[in-house]
């Protein structure tokens, strides 16, 4: 089983990011399940969401605490929030930046979804939209294929701008 | 199936408890010069035994005296029954 | 058509399906999507039904026996505190023998204020003469909403039905999920005793003392019928719609010696713990109960059994444990675990087996300071 946390704040597209994912891994014939934890929601808070993927019926509710991968899409939570807590050892890291970043000498990837989103002008209520974005950069990672990526992104967003952002992500992911 | 009683249904039948003018100790009487045919004595009647045009339907009425109470020209008076 | 979706979304996409004529409905977390979608479903022209919204869950239920006792089929939707605030008319809905199906979205109750997992809620209703059904995915959740209609209708039945979800656990976890078409699968409602303009009836009315304990005898016989009505139906549906359901799902107990028993999605997890005792040796099962009412007879003679309530009921115990042993066997291991959305994990109820100690109760995460 393949175990995802993603963490962001409250309006950024967390949640969605870990719906996307799970769809694109269930387009790609695996099980998934994601989900939120629900705590005081306040844009801008630190929230965190869940993915699982796996071959079977995933039959576990409880919150992730040893993630095979950890997303950081909005990297100032790391300042109050251990973003690496339980991390698998060899578990990776995908972290939202202009330039790769050591993270606890884990495997880190990074992309600048923020960026990719600006420069397709994908934005909702002046807040970059990275969740679609972050599906290609997942892709290259090898966590889901492209293609599922893409159909994910295609059943819940119509705007073409979502697939291209993901694609730039595909490109610019930096290991 | 349906014979079967699953819930409490009330039918409304005339006089479902039997001709309640048998409880009448005392009977309502309408002096016609008083009443100026407002109709509230109907309205107020319990047992709906007070008919359009004020006529009192004494198998049903039980007596209980509301159409005299509130009849606001006091045309109404409660009369003992000499049973 | 497989998709991903949350026990909300995959309720209100039954209710769809089975297109009552009415639903009523208030909003609470963490209930609110499904009433949500609906409303949506109404708005877009895509559900052909009245949805009412109403000032409170009293008037929802109101609002619903309205409906149903003019043969319309009914809906809604609550949790917690709401379903608190509904329980004159939970009761009156069974009373009036109205085959209403509401969802429960299983939320503790306040105070301390609490938005998270817990069954009492539901169990609290247990006496009302509602059948009751517990979950354990998001499938469950959409097959067991198309389920409800067509066990409550049924005429053997006539009696309301809940249908119960972890709250967050379950309402806001989005898992793969098969959007089936309903079909004639849930026959249409025929209500003999709908009101008729033609042939007017006092409903509810003064029952005496010689007629009211058959009445609620009726409700009693209608409730242990119910549970042929539910098989049958069930044994529909996996023709139907090819996903079998139990009264209970039973994983692994066939050789076990020892056997979880739990509700909603930790009937799911104990499954993982399972496999992990197997693993140390530990010859253990579990049994998720799905059908709280009509109380299903459980196999549990000779094995031990530890039960997790996601309840309690203060004075007594855990209401599930409590049931199980006056139901006959062993007095279980009684555990009162993830109340108010207290997380248990598959590992945790792996020690619930190692350590048990059957005939005592244990409230995890509770040490002798608290």
């Amino acid at each position: 089983m393949f175990e995802v946390r993603i963490h962001s704040r409250g309006g950024q597209g967390g949640v969605t990011a870990a719906r996307l994912l799970a769809l694109a891994a269930v387009r790609d014939g695996k099980y998934a399940t994601a989900f939120p934890f629900y705590g005081a929601e306040r844009r801008g808070a630190p929230v965190v969401s869940f993915v699982r993927i796996d071959g079977s019926p995933i039959r576990i509710s409880s919150q992730i605490r040893k993630p095979d991968l950890v997303i950081v899409l909005d990297p100032s939570v790391m300042d109050v929030v251990d973003v690496l807590q339980g991390i698998k050892p060899g578990g990776r890291v995908l972290v939202n930046a202009r330039e790769p970043r050591d993270m606890g000498g884990h495997p880190a990837c990074s992309v600048d979804l923020t960026g990719i989103a600006l420069r397709e002008k994908l934005e909702v209520a002046g807040s970059p939209i990275l969740n679609t974005a972050v599906l290609g950069a997942l892709a290259k990672m090898g966590i889901i294929s492209m293609e599922s990526a893409k159909s994910a992104i295609r059943e819940m967003f119509s705007d073409p701008r979502n697939v291209s952002a993901a694609e730039a992500a595909y490109r610019e992911l930096a290991a | 199936m349906s014979q079967r009683r699953r819930l409490a249904i009330s039918r409304p039948v005339t006089g479902a408890c039997g001709k309640t003018g048998s409880w009448r100790v005392f009977s309502p009487l309408i002096d016609r010069e008083k009443c100026n045919a407002c109709g509230l004595c109907a309205m107020y009647c319990p047992e709906a035994a007070i008919s359009e045009d004020l006529a009192i339907d004494y198998d049903f009425c039980k007596g209980c005296g509301i159409c005299a109470n509130e009849c606001p020209k006091k045309a109404v008076s409660m009369e003992r029954e000499d049973k | 058509m497989l998709t991903v979706a949350t026990g909300n979304k995959a309720v209100a996409a039954a209710v769809k399906e089975a297109a009552p004529a009415v639903v009523a409905a208030y909003p609470i977390t963490p209930q609110t999507e499904i009433v949500e979608q609906i409303a949506e479903y109404v708005s877009s022209g895509e559900l052909r039904s009245q949805y009412i919204p109403v000032e409170s869950e009293h008037s929802a239920m109101a609002a619903c026996i309205g409906a149903s006792v003019t043969g319309a089929r009914t809906f809604t939707a609550t949790s917690s505190q709401g379903l608190q605030y509904m329980h004159e008319m939970v009761n009156w809905a069974a009373g009036a023998r109205l085959p209403i199906v509401m969802a429960n979205v299983n939320r503790a109750l306040g105070p301390g204020w609490n938005i998270w997992a817990e069954h009492t809620d539901a169990i609290q209703e247990r006496d009302s003469g509602w059948l009751q059904v517990y979950v354990g995915s998001v499938q469950e959740a959409f097959d067991a909403v198309l389920m409800a209609f067509a066990i409550a209708e049924d005429e053997r039945v006539l009696l309301p039905v809940m249908v119960n979800l972890d709250g967050f656990l379950l309402s806001h976890t989005m898992q793969p999920f098969e959007v089936a078409r309903a079909g004639d699968f849930i026959p249409p409602l025929h209500l003999p005793h709908a009101i008729d303009p033609a042939a007017p009836g006092g409903y509810g009315t003064l029952t005496g003392p010689e007629d009211y304990f058959k009445l609620r005898w009726d409700i009693e016989r209608s409730m242990r019928d119910s549970a042929g009505v539910i098989r049958e139906t069930q044994e529909r549906f996996a023709r139907t719609f090819g996903r079998k359901y139990g009264m209970a799902e039973e994983y692994r107990c066939e050789d076990a010696e020892v056997i979880v028993v739990a509700m909603g999605t930790l009937g799911r997890e104990a499954e993982v713990a399972v496999d992990l005792l197997r693993g140390e040796g530990i010859r253990a099962g579990s049994m998720r109960v799905r059908w709280f009412r009509p109380f299903p007879r459980l196999d549990l003679s000779g094995r031990d059994v530890v039960v997790i309530d996601r309840d309690y009921s203060f004075g007594f115990g855990g209401v599930l444990a409590g049931s199980l042993a006056a139901a006959g066997g062993a007095r279980p291991f009684s555990v009162i675990a993830g109340l108010g959305g207290q997380e248990v994990t598959y590992e945790d109820i792996a020690g619930f087996v190692r350590e048990r100690r059957p005939g005592e109760e244990f409230w995890f995460g509770v040490n002798g300071d608290v």
